[in-house]
């Protein structure tokens, strides 16, 4: 961990340029390189990118709030003017299905956390093989698993089912874990072995020369590397499994107990897709955790893929 | 045990997840202890230890369906006969596929490079300000809406309402062109700009991704080659093109790449905003009309190995960078 | 509680004519179903449900296309059944129905009931599927031929055999309008084509700063669907509904020249500048203006006219009335004389992939007006069915008793949506994609018909 500032974020964007003698050197040439692209003007595009990648969420957010009557015939601007909000849509959202809005909620969660867990581990190991340990056909291999990426989950539905209903798993939690897991891997592969093949190869000889073999190896000298790699990546596969809609679908439908917030969410469009207006609100409630999550670990990601891509 | 399979309470739901990541670490950590106490095993069983659940995992779930979409591909709609290339036939003499091939080309140049460019500038600009916590979130925070949910929000911004009357406008771009003193424009229909309206969208997303890799590549810069580079009285734009650009090469590559493969298959966005009309159809949307809609397998399968074909240039190109990369250690 | 809550508010909303008041009704809390009166989820007498057995114990799994807030009542309207026969049933409802359930029959994994809306898709399901779709037992035949006229048990056989009955219903051959507006405009409902016509031109006459008509056909990844609606009914005005059926059933070529005609007599109407878009644009504004919106433009004053289903009724926003001397209804799309009276419609079909007993048991239930009546009941508003045993004093929205009086009534000839009946890749596909193209970016009618035609399946 060496090559890691050991300062927080906070000790660092606090940091006073005169308090010189206190900073790391890593500060110091940060704060350097800051000195040259810190322009005002610099700061300027900053904020205008901010403020466009920020405006059209703030205006759903607007929306969500807002009756449907005054959403379809004014923008949500004019709610600076002429404030007219309500809970409505919320409630509905809420508590407008027979099912609780709870139990949503917690299948959303117990799909999340074993279906990042395990393709994160299984990654990591692939990854460590295709980076250090030589045998014949690696290239090949790894050339292949990465190619994978690009097998469109759609056309692995059917056969991924048939198997299931055989397996008599149809409709649990195990296949939704399971197939995340695989749909995860290439690209998990692929992101975890670029950290990995760039941590400087004298501290994984040291370790081999030492006798310790590549068990050893992964986990006395690797793991702790690529902690921050793999709690940013984390995030990314909690993201994208939290927001899924078709392998949900797919593999456990919506009448079990086992259907996430999204299969709920998208059918607050109504039958016939007349209730649009609700969806605004269902999409925040449905942001709220990844975002916390993201807010919680943003530490991670900044300090983060660091360790990654230390050079030797 | 029946809850094993279908539980139902909350209580039980959460010991069946903890279970079930309990037994997964057992497992892997049982085959690797296993190695490690074998001394002097041989490579390949240390191979297979590290590497053999995922690739039985990817055989299963990515290859095998992978080789019976190619085998589809030369069927028919239901998979019965083998009708050699005529799907491919199909797909190329379609009227539309020109446009739709081009769709696909301006989709996957567009969306990596303009994501990679934003979030790379955004990640160099707000790098150690005080207000990096926030600015970052709010750049990311596109990538934890859910794509329909992107889709919605963007067909909000651009909705369209004509000048009549006391209506008003609804969409806020078509509002801020009214504030200018312009006429309000139908985005969604407008060929071929309107393919240009659905990338957005796109680049919106997944330039938090971009930004959060990037930025963490620019953090890593080592310290003598800055140094030096500030001694060679390197500045503001030229220091990011001659030292950070080069520095994370590797990263952006990554970036380039992830998004790209990403692009080549999102058809939401397009599924969503104009449901393929007005030219704005992608091969994957195609994809996924003939082999769900119109319950065209064979087709849809010859569209999904087309998808594939495309992938080609940019594993090469990766398959380079690695052997770059090889060459260096 | 909230369930409890909205299903009798939706109860109550029948002794109350108005419609807004759904949400606001109160709950007292109460009995799980059986009660009296117009107070409880739905009456029944257990002694009507003997024939279906004792099913404690078994459970039917129902897959659909219908997601909440119908989707509520959809169960609602099975409580009468689960509590006499004490069966169970599994709803699942889900926007991707179309594209899950061949899925799930491929897999092995098939629900033992789907409501399928298409009879084109029932067809193929039954060509493809031939061991996983059941065909209907002798007390669904029976039902089938008691209560539906032939016509509606005919788009649920395939090949002389009955697989699936009719659930719900709808009729797509109205125009709504705001009563008020006519009035105050002293406008009269069109008998005729033509006079349909020659109102839109007083009222372009009148009103120089408003298009009468408004339109709007975009529906998502569906987008192009109320287009073919327009198309389908004008076909059964200007060519008769036996040409119709040679069109859809592919015996007359797609872009027949008398299929044409009728598509210029709907460009008549939707493409010309001084029609529409009343409040969204101009024509190309129909292809981007989002259908269940479209018709906002009554109530706003920017329109007088939208040709939509009954169930458009659905999207008027809250505290508006639907009733004929409210703030909007709908009137018949004239044909083109008073007594040609064709009625475009369509409908969900029950269809079953097991043949287990209690699987049956539930067909045969809905298929029957016990049913039917028991929908009625739960329902505020926005359903109807074909089942001629069905009370229409049950039905609780001046628009649904409208639509089964026409439904019901010898001499409108009904046809069914055709689209929905043509295979998918056209029905679904080409036909909705060309018609968006014949909008906008303005194709004429000659190439869109034939660019369908090319498209139709040779096999």
């Amino acid at each position: 961990m060496t090559a890691i500032p050991p300062t927080t974020l906070t000790d660092r964007t606090e940091a006073d340029t005169r308090k010189v003698p206190r900073l790391t050197r890593a500060e110091q040439r940060a704060i350097a390189a800051k000195g040259r692209l810190s322009s005002p003007w610099a700061s300027g595009i900053a904020i205008v990118l901010a403020i466009l990648w920020t405006v059209p969420t703030f205006g759903l957010l607007v929306t969500s709030i807002r009756p449907r009557s005054d959403i379809r015939t004014s923008g949500w601007w004019t709610f600076f003017t002429a404030p007219a909000a309500t809970l409505e849509n919320y409630s509905e959202v809420l508590f407008g299905s027979s099912t609780s809005f709870a139990t949503f909620f917690v299948n959303s969660l117990v799909i999340t956390l074993p279906a990042v867990v395990i393709p994160i581990s299984l990654a990591l190991l692939a990854a460590y093989a295709f980076a250090w340990i030589p045998f014949r056909g690696r290239e090949l291999l790894f050339v292949a698993v990465f190619a994978l990426q690009v097998v469109p989950i759609q056309v692995t539905l059917l056969p991924l089912l048939q198997q299931y209903v055989s397996w008599g798993l149809a409709g649990s939690f195990w296949v939704v874990w399971l197939s995340h897991s695989i749909f995860a891997l290439p690209l998990a592969i692929y992101l975890l072995h670029n950290f990995m093949k760039d941590i400087p190869s004298s501290l994984v000889e040291a370790a081999r020369v030492d006798g310790a073999g590549h068990v050893t190896v992964f986990f006395r000298v690797l793991l702790p590397l690529l902690t921050p790699a793999i709690a940013s990546f984390g995030i990314f596969q909690f993201l994208w499994v939290w927001n899924d809609l078709l392998v949900a679908l797919v593999f456990v439908g919506g009448t079990t107990d086992v259907a996430p917030l999204t299969v709920r969410i998208a059918e607050l469009a109504g039958t016939r897709g007349s209730q649009w207006h609700l969806l605004s609100a269902g999409a925040f409630v449905a942001m709220v955790v990844p975002l916390v999550v993201f807010l919680a670990l943003q530490r991670y990601f900044v300090r983060g893929l660091l360790a990654g891509s230390v050079k030797g | 045990m029946d809850w094993l399979l279908r539980p139902d309470t909350t209580p039980e739901k959460l010991t069946l997840m903890v279970i079930a990541i309990v037994l997964f670490v057992v497992v892997m950590g049982a085959i690797l202890l296993g190695i490690d106490r074998l001394r002097r095993a041989p490579t390949w069983v240390v191979v297979a230890g590290f590497l053999g659940p995922t690739l039985l995992f990817l055989a299963f779930g990515l290859f095998y369906p992978g080789l019976r979409t190619i085998w589809s591909s030369f069927h028919d709609g239901r998979g019965r006969n083998f009708i050699g290339l005529d799907n491919y036939v199909t797909a190329f003499t379609q009227e539309q596929f020109q446009v739709v091939l081009r769709n696909t080309a301006l989709w996957v140049v567009l969306v990596p490079l303009a994501a990679t460019f934003f979030g790379l500038v955004y990640a160099v600009l707000v790098d150690r300000t005080r207000f990096e916590y926030v600015a970052k979130t709010l750049i990311f925070l596109p990538m934890a809406i859910s794509l329909v949910g992107a889709s919605i929000i963007w067909k909000f911004v651009y909705e369209y309402k004509p000048v009549q009357g006391n209506i008003q406008q609804t969409g806020l771009l078509n509002q801020l062109l009214v504030w200018l003193g312009m006429q309000p424009q139908q985005f969604l229909q407008d060929q071929p700009w309107n393919n240009l309206f659905l990338i957005v969208v796109m680049v919106w997303i997944q330039a938090g991704f971009a930004m959060t890799v990037l930025s963490a590549a620019v953090k890593a810069i080592p310290d003598d080659i800055v140094e030096a580079a500030r001694l060679d009285g390197l500045h503001g734009l030229s220091m990011f093109r001659y030292i950070t650009v080069p520095s994370i090469r590797p990263a952006l590559v990554v970036v380039v790449t992830t998004i790209a493969m990403a692009t080549l298959k999102v058809f939401d966005i397009v599924r969503t905003m104009t449901g393929g009309n007005f030219d704005t159809s992608v091969v994957a949307y195609e994809f996924y009309t003939q082999s769900f809609t119109a319950r065209n397998q064979g087709l849809g399968a010859a569209l999904a190995v087309i998808l594939f074909v495309l992938v080609i240039p940019i594993i090469a190109y990766n398959v380079r960078q690695l052997k770059l990369a090889e060459e260096i250690r | 509680m909230k369930r409890i809550q909205r299903r009798r508010g939706l109860a109550l909303a029948a002794s109350v004519a108005g419609l807004g008041l759904v949400l606001t009704a109160c709950s007292d809390g109460g009995d799980g179903g059986g009660g009296g009166g117009d107070e409880a989820a739905a009456t029944f007498d257990c002694a009507d449900y003997e024939q279906y057995g004792d099913l404690e114990g078994k459970t039917v799994s129902v897959y659909t296309s219908i997601v909440d807030p119908e989707a509520q009542e959809q169960e609602a309207s099975y409580e009468p059944f689960e509590e006499c026969t004490r069966a169970e049933i599994e709803y699942e409802g889900s926007r991707e129905f179309e594209a899950q359930l061949p899925v799930r029959l491929e897999a092995g994994n098939p629900p033992d009931i789907a409501y399928i809306p298409q009879p084109g898709f029932l067809r193929s399901l039954v060509q493809d599927f031939p061991d996983a779709v059941q065909a209907a037992p002798q007390s669904v035949i029976d039902n089938a031929n008691e209560y539906y006229t032939e016509g509606w048990v005919e788009y649920g056989t395939v090949d002389g055999t009955l697989y699936a009955t009719p659930l719900g219903a709808n009729v797509k051959s109205f125009v709504w309008y705001s009563p008020s507006a006519f009035e105050e405009n002293g406008y009269e409902v069109p008998t005729t084509w033509q006079e349909l016509l020659d109102l839109t031109d007083q009222m372009v006459e009148d009103n120089p700063d408003i298009k009468p008509w408004c339109a709007g056909i975009e529906s998502g990844d569906a987008t192009g669907w109320p287009a073919t609606d327009w198309l389908e009914d004008v076909v059964l005005r200007t060519a008769g509904p036996e040409v119709y059926d040679q069109w859809v059933n592919h015996e007359i070529p797609f872009d027949d020249p008398q299929i044409v005609e009728a598509l210029d007599a709907v460009g008549g109407i939707l493409k010309n500048e001084d029609y529409v878009n009343g409040g969204l644009g101009d024509v190309a504004s129909i292809a981007s203006a989002p259908w269940n919106e479209a018709g906002n433009g009554i109530p706003d004053g920017t329109c007088f006219l939208h040709r939509a289903a009954n169930f458009y009724q659905a999207n008027w926003d809250e505290g508006l009335e639907v009733a004929e001397d409210g703030d909007v209804y709908a009137f018949y799309l004239p044909g083109e004389s008073e007594e040609d009276k064709p009625l475009l419609g369509g409908g969900e079909f029950v269809t079953a992939f097991s043949d287990r007993e209690e699987v049956q048991a539930f067909h045969a239930y809905l298929s029957s007006p016990q049913w039917a009546n028991a929908k009625a009941e739960v329902t505020g508003q926005g359903w109807i069915s074909a089942n001629s045993g069905l009370d229409r004093e049950l039905l609780q929205s001046p628009i649904d008793q409208l639509s089964f009086d026409l439904l019901t009534d010898e001499t409108y000839t009904f046809r069914f949506d055709g689209s929905d009946q043509m295979p998918g890749s056209v029905g679904a596909g080409s036909f909705w994609r060309e018609m968006v193209s014949w909008i906008s970016p303005g194709q004429d009618s000659q190439t869109t018909l034939s660019n369908i035609e090319a498209s139709w399946p040779s096999s």
